[in-house]
């Protein structure tokens, strides 16, 4: 990070236990204002934990500094309303719900942007009146993801957009990933490395519930020795 | 066939007083996870309060207009003691199922036992408008007009939760609620307020439950609320927990069981055709009538 870039959130010495389980390990990282941070690791090591201790969702230690204030001690409503977006794991669509209801119940103020949401995902415009449950995973994706770019937010907390997706859909959700990447500070868990390379412009990399390497996304992806030691993967699969 | 109408008219007239307290539970359970055996005490409070309030109002010469003003008052009492209740025992206890249930288990025996203390165990009689002591012919059979208000209000209770999930934000909040509370939290909304709500709404419920059933039984005691807690707690989970359709359904179906049962069988077999069916519907579809699984 440069001088001149702005750090958005700063997670200090973050400790998460679950259920006697030492997850995060005093952690610390940055995401600086305006960029796109991959937050990559084997399975198990403490990504989406990070991404729900960050939220409010888990228990937490330690410090959480986003704009230059300590949220460590926030409900994550009061987080979400300082302007963080969130798209969970397993995308958490209210399957009840129609995609209209959605989308309302997301709604912070009176200038919910539908036209960016419908821009990026036409296809639920036409299925406003459908109910979440029903719709396709890939839909649903589109669901979890309009529903956080609803509102202007300034940062957005992501994990694992592209999980269980078609390719065609990954490159759709990647696509709608890097317009929402223009506007907002984005924090991404991903697997697919390939979204990883096209939307990331700095990686941390987790290991054991602790920050093993902090860089940029573009060194640590052309360094086949580095991506293996880390993730496992192959030259060949990580390209 | 005059046997069988009025059978079924009071079998629903009681699944409308299950209903009432059954929605409000189901409610609390749904969205905050919260088995509320006080649910019972705001019954009796309720019941109580407006009880007190018809001989405080005993100036007012209309018979009605005091029944309901009094029932105004009980309908309050039954929502500000729920609020206390969510805002004092339950909110400090979030996530702590177990102290939940031993807290609203003390609230409910130490309500009950404070109304007994004042007022005695005695059944007091409950003033009630003439015209609901009557009885009107249907089909041949003299119904006791009181059953057809039970039903009407237990009626627009129904009709106004499902107006309030479909046409209001907070309506849409719950409903979310029910299905992930946490999720609806990451969208920013303080659910808490919701939590709030939803004790009132249930408070009130049940309140409205304790009138009717001052006029059902001619009289109110303390432990009516405890007794109808029962039932309300068979009614959830066989109408499945969190869903008030279902809950509606299964109050329409223990009301009437219990008629039929009590009429073609034996006195006392109701009681035992209830648990029998309750079992069953635990064995066969353990998510009640509505099959939803509640996520907390």
């Amino acid at each position: 990070m440069s001088a001149s870039e702005k750090t958005l959130l700063r997670v200090e010495d973050l400790d998460v236990f679950l259920g006697g389980s030492h997850v995060l390990q005093g952690m610390s990282f940055d995401v600086p204002e305006g960029s796109v941070t991959a937050l990559l690791g084997r399975n198990g090591v403490g990504k989406t934990t990070t991404i729900r201790a960050i939220m409010g969702l888990s228990a937490r230690r330690g410090r959480v500094v986003f704009a230059e204030s300590d949220i460590a001690r926030e409900r994550t409503d009061r987080i979400v309303r300082r302007g963080v977006g969130y798209v969970p794991e397993d995308r958490e669509v209210f399957g009840s719900l129609t995609v209209d209801e959605n989308f309302r119940l997301a709604e912070r103020n009176g200038s919910a942007r539908y036209d960016l949401v419908y821009s990026l995902f036409p296809e639920l415009r036409e299925r406003g009146g459908q109910r979440a449950g029903t719709l396709s995973g890939g839909q649903q994706q589109m669901l979890a993801i309009g529903r956080a770019l609803l509102n202007e937010n300034r940062l957005l907390l992501i994990d694992e957009p592209t999980k269980g997706l078609a390719p065609l859909l990954v490159t759709e959700v990647a696509k709608a990933l890097e317009k929402a990447a223009e506007i907002t500070t984005v924090l991404f868990v991903e697997q697919n490395l390939g979204v990883v390379r096209r939307l990331a412009d700095q990686v941390v990399v987790l290991d054991q519930g602790r920050v093993v390497h902090a860089g940029s996304a573009k060194a640590f992806l052309d360094d086949p020795e580095a991506v293996r030691r880390y993730l496992g993967v192959s030259k060949a699969e990580a390209a | 066939m005059s046997t069988w109408v009025l059978l079924t008219i009071t079998g629903l007239g009681l699944g409308a007083m299950y209903f009432l307290i059954a929605s409000g539970l189901s409610l609390i359970y749904g969205l905050m996870g919260v088995l509320n055996f006080a649910h019972g005490a705001f019954l009796t409070v309720g019941a109580y309060a407006s009880w007190w309030a018809q001989g405080k109002l005993d100036g007012i010469g209309s018979i009605p207009l005091r029944f309901l003003l009094a029932a105004l008052v009980g309908l309050a009492v039954g929502a500000l003691i729920a609020v206390l209740t969510e805002l004092v025992l339950i909110r400090p206890l979030y996530q702590r199922h177990i102290e939940q249930v031993l807290v609203t288990v003390g609230l409910g025996l130490a309500l009950t036992a404070l109304v007994a203390g004042i007022w005695t165990q005695t059944q007091q009689v409950y003033l009630t408008p003439t015209w609901l002591t009557e009885t009107t012919s249907v089909f041949g059979a003299q119904i006791p007009n009181d059953r057809f208000v039970e039903i009407g209000a237990a009626v627009a209770v129904l009709l106004g939760l499902l107006a309030f999930f479909r046409y209001t934000r907070y309506g849409l909040i719950v409903r979310a609620g029910v299905e992930n509370r946490a999720m609806v939290m990451a969208l920013g909304i303080d659910v808490r307020k919701a939590f709030t709500l939803v004790f009132a709404m249930g408070g009130v419920a049940a309140a409205l439950a304790g009138i009717l059933s001052g006029v059902y039984f001619g009289g109110i005691d303390p432990a009516r609320g405890t007794h109808l807690l029962i039932y309300a707690f068979i009614v959830v989970v066989i109408g499945g927990l969190g869903s008030i359709l279902g809950s509606a359904a299964a109050a329409v179906i223990v009301g009437l069981m219990q008629q039929y049962a009590n009429y073609y069988a034996s006195s006392g077999i109701g009681d035992i055709a209830v648990i029998l069916l309750l079992a069953v519907v635990l064995l066969v579809r353990p998510g009640g009538l509505s099959g939803r699984e509640v996520a907390h």
